[in-house]
């Protein structure tokens, strides 16, 4: 069984995102970008099925510029087998997104279909559920633990009271919860041999995916900002506090 | 005069309150339609009819229903959002597992999380885990939307009087099943609905000592328990009680945040409070920057002093 796994390229997850003066957006001009961090587990998972037996090939795929060569080459590292890259600079939807994921999926036919749960930049979380619907296939969102059994796959998932399981025929699409697994760290040698794995370029126009935007953004501004209130010296001082506020 | 249907989020025994602020995000674009999907739910649509502010309930009363299985309740929405403009889910798990599936079956990019409604396609969201706004605006000719609860009051649970119509969808769509849930009993409230609540950190030591400093107090001030992102990885509690994006994002009337630095991550998650105490050893901490009422003090003698003189 093949696994897909899309993977996307974000502003690193310890930079501060800094809001442009203009309203445009947020800054992206010289900062660190990475793999956004739920793709890395969504990675990590995939290599973690292919060396228990379980998947035969794992194929990257991202959606994005020409630099996310870099990402897909991290998710070569890791231990993905090779890579496609839907090349635009354009921003795309994630409805765009799971349109282009279906066009791969279609003709490389995986089993599992992997994704972060959301980007930490756009934070829509709907990229796994839009591909599942479009695919008339089954989703097991917010995995916190997944197993094959046969043609199945039973997922844990992170729901708001706790955990539930659900069974889902194959092909299924998964999306991962941050408590999934701990990704690993590509070691020098992997690195050097994923400089070497296939990385195909495709384009958004070889799937027929058209990526126009459907939302606009009109504007990005700071949150408002909380001010900062008073200290107290003491615990006493506390409780007269609490007890205004009528909390005790 | 947009017409919208609106999700309504239960577990067979009441309407989550999720669903009284969707109502209210909804009731801004125009009449509001709740759907009650389930197995053997007449009394929630019953309790949804007297909701204020729903003009009709629909009820799809099937087994394939029970259980709120995405693959199975996204095909009965988009067949019936034939009749309407609008559809809304709380920014739930739940409603995020089933909303985007809803969206794609229509072919619409849904709308996530919303803070705001500023005109009938424009609405306000949170980006970058929360450190950034976007005012957007859809272009689709239909909207998918969901609503983060905790950015809008929640509509009257009584008041209400409307009629109830039976609807049926496609019913099982054989992709998936359910198997079981594990869902944490907790004798305090639950974090999403608490008045209260007091959150631990990493500071906090290990588990025990979690514990034996939090639970008093929460036990003494009948509050919700919650922790950082830090305290839940270093195992002192299990993962439902993370407050932060990654987590829950809360916003009761009064947090207590103790040994909690205030990582951005966690700020995002509970910033929304009305009321912020702090009580940290660390003068510099960044959660002071939020705290309406700060205590730099040592979390170990503050904490117990304080539960005993309330």
């Amino acid at each position: 069984m093949k696994a897909l796994v899309c993977v996307k390229r974000v502003l690193d997850y310890n930079v501060t995102p800094r809001v442009k003066p203009d309203g445009s957006g947020v800054d992206l001009t010289n900062v660190k970008m990475s793999m956004n961090p739920f793709d890395e587990i969504a990675v990590e998972e995939a290599v973690r099925l292919k060396e228990k037996g379980v998947v035969t090939e794992i194929i990257a795929v991202s959606i994005g510029p020409d630099k996310a060569q870099e990402t897909l080459r991290t998710a070569l590292a890791m231990g993905v087998d090779r890579a496609i890259l839907v090349q635009t600079d354009d921003t795309v939807e994630p409805l765009a997104v799971a349109k282009i994921v279906k066009g791969v999926a279609d003709a490389e036919q995986p089993g599992l279909l992997i994704t972060g749960k959301q980007a930490i930049d756009d934070d829509s979380n709907q990229t796994g559920q839009m591909l599942a619907a479009l695919m008339n296939r089954p989703q097991g969102t917010f995995a916190n633990e997944l197993t094959v059994e046969g043609e199945h796959v039973v997922v844990k998932r992170e729901i708001d009271g706790g955990l539930e399981t659900v069974k889902l025929a194959l092909p299924a699409i998964i999306t991962t919860d941050l408590r999934l697994n701990e990704p690993r760290y590509a070691s020098l040698p992997n690195i050097m041999k994923a400089k070497k794995k296939p990385l195909e370029i495709k384009t958004p126009a070889d799937f027929g995916v058209d990526t126009q935007p459907r939302i606009k953004t009109l504007k990005v501004s700071e949150p408002p900002t909380r001010a900062a209130g008073v200290k107290v010296a003491d615990v006493d001082e506390l409780v007269a506090k609490l007890k205004a506020l009528g909390v005790a | 005069m947009m017409k919208t249907l609106i999700w309504v989020e239960h577990d067979n025994t009441s309407v989550k309150d999720a669903t009284l602020s969707v109502i209210t995000a909804a009731a801004k674009l125009g009449e509001v339609t709740a759907l009650v999907a389930g197995s053997d739910c007449a009394a929630i649509a019953e309790e949804t009819a007297k909701i204020a502010g729903v003009s009709k309930v629909l009820k799809a009363d099937d087994a394939a229903y029970a259980n709120a299985l995405a693959e199975n309740i996204a095909p009965l929405i988009a067949d019936l959002m034939g009749s309407y403009d609008a559809f809304l889910a709380p920014a739930t798990t739940t409603g995020k597992n089933i909303s985007p599936r809803v969206a794609a079956l229509l072919d619409v990019m849904q709308i996530s999380d919303i803070l705001s409604v500023e005109g009938p396609k424009t609405f306000t969201r949170p980006v970058y885990a929360g450190n950034a706004i976007a005012t957007v605006e859809s272009t689709d000719a239909k909207l998918v939307i969901t609503v983060r609860g905790t950015a809008f009051d929640k509509a009257e649970a009584t008041g209400g009087s409307a009629s109830v119509e039976d609807v049926s969808g496609p019913g099982d769509a054989g992709l998936a099943s359910f198997v079981g849930a594990e869902i944490a009993t907790l004798e305090r409230p639950e974090l999403t609905s608490a008045k209260i609540i007091v959150s631990g950190g990493r500071a906090l030591r290990d588990a025990e000592t979690f514990e034996s400093v939090i639970t008093p107090l929460a036990d003494k001030l009948g509050a919700g328990i919650g922790a950082s992102r830090a305290a839940v990885d270093a195992g002192y509690v299990p993962n439902d009680y993370q407050v932060g994006q990654t987590g829950k994002i809360v916003a009761p009337e009064v947090y207590i945040a103790i040994g909690i630095s205030g990582a951005i991550q966690h700020l995002a998650g509970m910033k929304d409070s009305k009321t912020i105490i702090a009580i940290n050893k660390d003068e510099e901490a960044p959660i002071f920057q939020v705290a309406d009422i700060g205590l730099v003090s040592d979390l170990f003698t503050a904490v117990p002093e304080l539960c005993e003189k309330l």
